[in-house]
């Protein structure tokens, strides 16, 4: 009897807190979000920018061809496209464009924006800048042979297309705008976004309202967003804790998201995830000795990363260990084979002492002297340089210090005027033609400082990224990754960042993906009462 | 004014140019990305800075000349527009300033100079020597801090016009002028003290009690408006600096004002805006020493100016 009770009671229970719970998490429309933005945006053109200041407030008037499904990152999944077909020899991609899309003059969008779009990011003229021109070397041609179809001729199968069409950059503009003026869009808005464009005051705040005739029924869920200029991380994150802006979409370091969560408890909830975005030390391979293959080895022997991983992740946003590929990404390295490059074992003892046999080897002395040059931001780059420091002082090494403001450090960089560097990247996808480029001959990559060339490189990156079959590139990568890491150390990793979001329990709808590029255009976004 | 106005242009150009780094890098390069080299090659053709110094500079002149400073490299968007938006709370920040400084400093330093070894010298002294210790921006620090901890309200984070909402205007920016105010104050505090005791001690001034004349006379009539010299150069000066000058406290209160958008400007090798801006903070300092000048005259009758 008392059983049977009990069963009762927890069912009529069950039958309260469900409908219940159910409500709470039922999406629901109205309101403004105010969210901070550590920069602002150099143009409003999203083929031109690089910058997350320039997508954080502007994505949400805009859509792509496709996008990443912040739900279920890396899945790709149509927006403007309703759905796509590739041939059999993947040369030619079609896309079914979604009928019904409107700009916000109220103009329906065809196949023709899409294919000037890509022309002007793929084929700029003379005089118009295109950020990401050289990754789409693969595209032969764009045609647009009806309103509803687009079809993209490649040159060759490329194993990285996809998902480029799926770069939340590549906004879809208006082809009789860009028709009239090719750089309209770097100081205008017009798309099919879920929101429309209000106000930009330069410096101050970006505002944006509710598309009425957004394509997907119901969305937005928000009548508008603010997204507000502040530089500074102490006001940026004050500005949280008065919420007066509910979320920064960047990232915030350990010491904000423990002192959020202190002072407003349930009112914050957090959401982390590795980040596409790493450290790496750079090495001049023209200098002596660090021409010598067995100094650069001593060099990432020295580094204890699983310490430092542990250490690291309570003062900044350093964490995950990983190799060339996102750790926790597909194409990642996995541990058992990762721990077998050098400086990624976890006996640091031993690794240690190969470095110093390694350098008595090379006739580098005891207390042999350089310098790391670095960016004078506190966070990560300081924090990151003073570890390395420290590592490479345990195998008798005395380098020393030198943060420079941005003009000089990239200067020294891109002129080789430095012996060691603290160096990074960021990408907005897993994706190795993105995430490898950077290590492939100086000539091939303006983002390689570390100056060396090889042809074996060179070869290795071309192969992986026209490599149709999965296994078949993962080992391309494997041998790539190997190469440039343990065979001539060229340059290395330290770390890779962990995103961190500390935001407001009463924003729902945003789920944290591994780059703060993506998911950036609030549809899905909406607000809790407080 | 246009020799000052020349020579200043001349120096900021070619210092700028002197200065390792290049926008195209920083913008592109400063994020991560990769970014091939041809459009980076695109980017600077785009600036004008693949053109020979000689011509990037008689351009800028030529421009000036006509009231044009051109467009900003980083944004873009005309140097005029860019400025302006910024200019208006730079100014009324300074304004704001310069009324709680006045406010305060001219009393206290004339009470301090009257009662000159008492009590009452000694607190304005405090007072004011706390005022020079204490940074501007370190006091705003606090005020932040405090309203945070206390009240759970910061002031609001963006600008928004006088005219648009006062009340919006006033609550962010009467903070910032409280807190630049109290040590602008404190050097005008200082300065009208000294500047009192000189006067005091002035034989026109023993002449004019010797007659019988009234205290609150003598100060207000004869005293006051001798000592006021040094004081309007204090003030004049402190006021010019304010419209370019606050940077810390912009940052702190995250204020849109020429301070910020001048750091920005240099970090970010925007050469266009920075050129434009030293001209207009250096213009400030000129019309602020021509205006202080004027006022001497009506100050002091024997200041003539031909």
């Amino acid at each position: 009897m008392t059983m049977k009770r009990v069963s009762v009671c927890m069912i009529v229970l069950a039958c309260l807190i469900i409908p219940a719970a159910m409500a709470a998490e039922t999406p629901k429309a109205g309101g403004t979000m105010t969210f901070a933005v550590a920069e602002t945006p150099p143009s409003f053109d999203g083929h031109r920018e690089t910058t997350f200041a320039m997508l954080h407030p502007v994505a949400p008037h805009y859509s792509t061809l496709l996008r990443f499904d912040p739900e279920n990152y890396p899945k790709i999944e149509g927006e403007v496209a309703e759905s796509w077909t590739v041939s059999k020899d993947r040369l030619a991609y079609t896309f079914k464009i979604r009928k019904g899309i409107k700009f916000h003059d109220g103009s329906l969008l065809t196949a023709r924006d899409v294919k000037v779009t890509y022309d002007k990011i793929i084929f700029p003229p003379e005089g118009v800048a295109s950020a990401r021109k050289a990754y789409y070397a693969m595209v032969e041609k764009v045609e647009a042979p009806d309103e509803s179809t687009v079809v993209f001729r490649l040159k060759w199968p490329s194993a990285s297309f996809l998902a480029q069409v799926a770069s939340p950059w590549n906004f879809i503009y208006k082809a009789d705008l860009l028709a009239k003026d090719l750089r309209w869009y770097e100081k205008n808005v017009m798309g099919t976004g879920p929101f429309t464009f209000v106000e930009y005051v330069p410096g101050s705040h970006w505002v944006g309202k509710k598309n009425p005739d957004y394509y997907v029924k119901g969305r937005p869920y928000l009548d508008g967003y603010r997204a507000i200029f502040i530089k500074d991380t102490a006001p940026r994150a004050a500005a949280i804790r008065a919420g007066q802006t509910l979320i920064e979409f960047r990232g915030f370091n350990p010491a904000v998201r423990d002192d959020l969560v202190r002072t407003l408890g349930n009112k914050i909830r957090v959401q982390e995830s590795p980040w596409i975005c790493n450290m790496t030390v750079a090495i001049n391979n023209e200098k002596k000795p660090f021409d010598d293959v067995r100094v650069r080895r001593a060099l990432t022997l020295a580094i204890d990363r699983w310490e430092g991983s542990k250490f690291l992740s309570q003062i900044s946003i350093m964490k995950p260990v990983g190799g060339l590929m996102r750790p926790g990404s597909e194409f990642a390295a996995p541990e058992a084979e990762l721990t077998k490059l050098a400086g990624f074992a976890k006996d640091s003892e031993a690794s240690r002492k190969e470095a110093r046999r390694l350098l008595k080897e090379a006739g580098v002395p005891e207390g042999f002297s350089f310098t790391l040059k670095n960016r004078n931001i506190k966070e990560p780059y300081e924090a990151v340089g003073v570890f390395v420091i420290d590592q490479w002082r345990k195998v008798g090494l005395n380098v020393t210090h030198q943060p420079q403001e941005g003009g000089p450090y990239f200067a020294d960089l891109r002129g080789g005027n430095y012996e060691t560097s603290i160096d990074f990247a960021c990408d907005f996808m897993d994706e190795p033609d993105y995430q490898l480029i950077k290590f492939v001959s100086r000539e091939k990559s303006p983002i390689n400082y570390s100056r060396y060339t090889d042809p074996v490189l060179n070869e290795l990156y071309e192969k992986q990224s026209r490599a149709t079959d999965p296994k078949e590139r993962l080992k391309l990568i494997r041998q790539f990754e190997k190469r440039v890491l343990d065979e001539e150390v060229y340059q290395f990793h330290v770390l890779w960042w962990q995103r961190i979001i500390p935001h407001w329990a009463r924003v729902k709808g945003w789920t944290i993906t591994p780059s703060h590029y993506l998911n950036q255009d609030l549809r899905d976004v909406w607000l809790a009462p407080e | 004014m246009v020799p000052t106005l020349l020579g200043v242009a001349v120096l900021v150009f070619l210092l700028l140019r002197v200065a390792p780094g290049d926008i195209v890098e920083l913008k592109y390069a400063g994020v991560g990305a990769y970014v091939s080299q041809e459009s980076m090659d695109q980017e600077r053709a785009q600036l004008g800075l693949d053109q020979p110094l000689w011509k990037q500079f008689i351009d800028w002149i030529w421009g000036i000349v006509r009231f044009d400073f051109g467009a900003s490299m980083w944004t873009g968007r005309p140097i005029t527009y860019e400025i302006a938006i910024r200019l208006q709370l730079s100014l009324q920040l300074a304004i704001m300033a310069t009324i709680v400084a006045v406010l305060i400093s001219i009393p206290l330093g004339i009470l301090a100079a009257f009662k000159q070894d008492t009590w009452v010298d000694y607190a304005v002294r405090v007072f004011s020597i706390a005022g020079l210790a204490m940074p501007s921006f370190w006091l705003g620090i606090l005020m932040i801090l405090g309203m945070l901890i206390f009240f759970r309200w910061l002031p609001p984070m963006f600008f928004t016009p006088i005219w648009v909402d006062p009340w919006a205007n006033l609550s962010q920016l009467i903070w910032p002028a409280l807190a630049v105010g109290y040590r602008y104050s404190a050097v005008a505090t200082r300065m009208t003290r000294s500047s009192m005791l000189e006067v005091l001690r002035e034989d026109y001034v023993r002449t004019a009690r010797a007659k019988g004349l009234w205290e609150r006379l003598i100060i207000v009539r004869h005293a006051m408006k001798n000592a006021m010299l040094p004081v309007v150069t204090v003030i004049g000066l402190e006021f010019a600096f304010l419209i370019g000058g606050l940077v810390v406290t912009e940052q702190v209160f995250n204020l849109n004002g020429i301070g910020k958008l001048f750091v920005d400007a240099i970090t970010q090798r925007d050469y266009t805006m920075t050129q434009a801006l030293v001209l207009v903070v250096s213009f400030t300092f000129i019309v602020v020493n021509f205006v202080m000048d004027l006022l001497y005259a009506w100050l002091d009758p024997r200041i003539r100016y031909q």
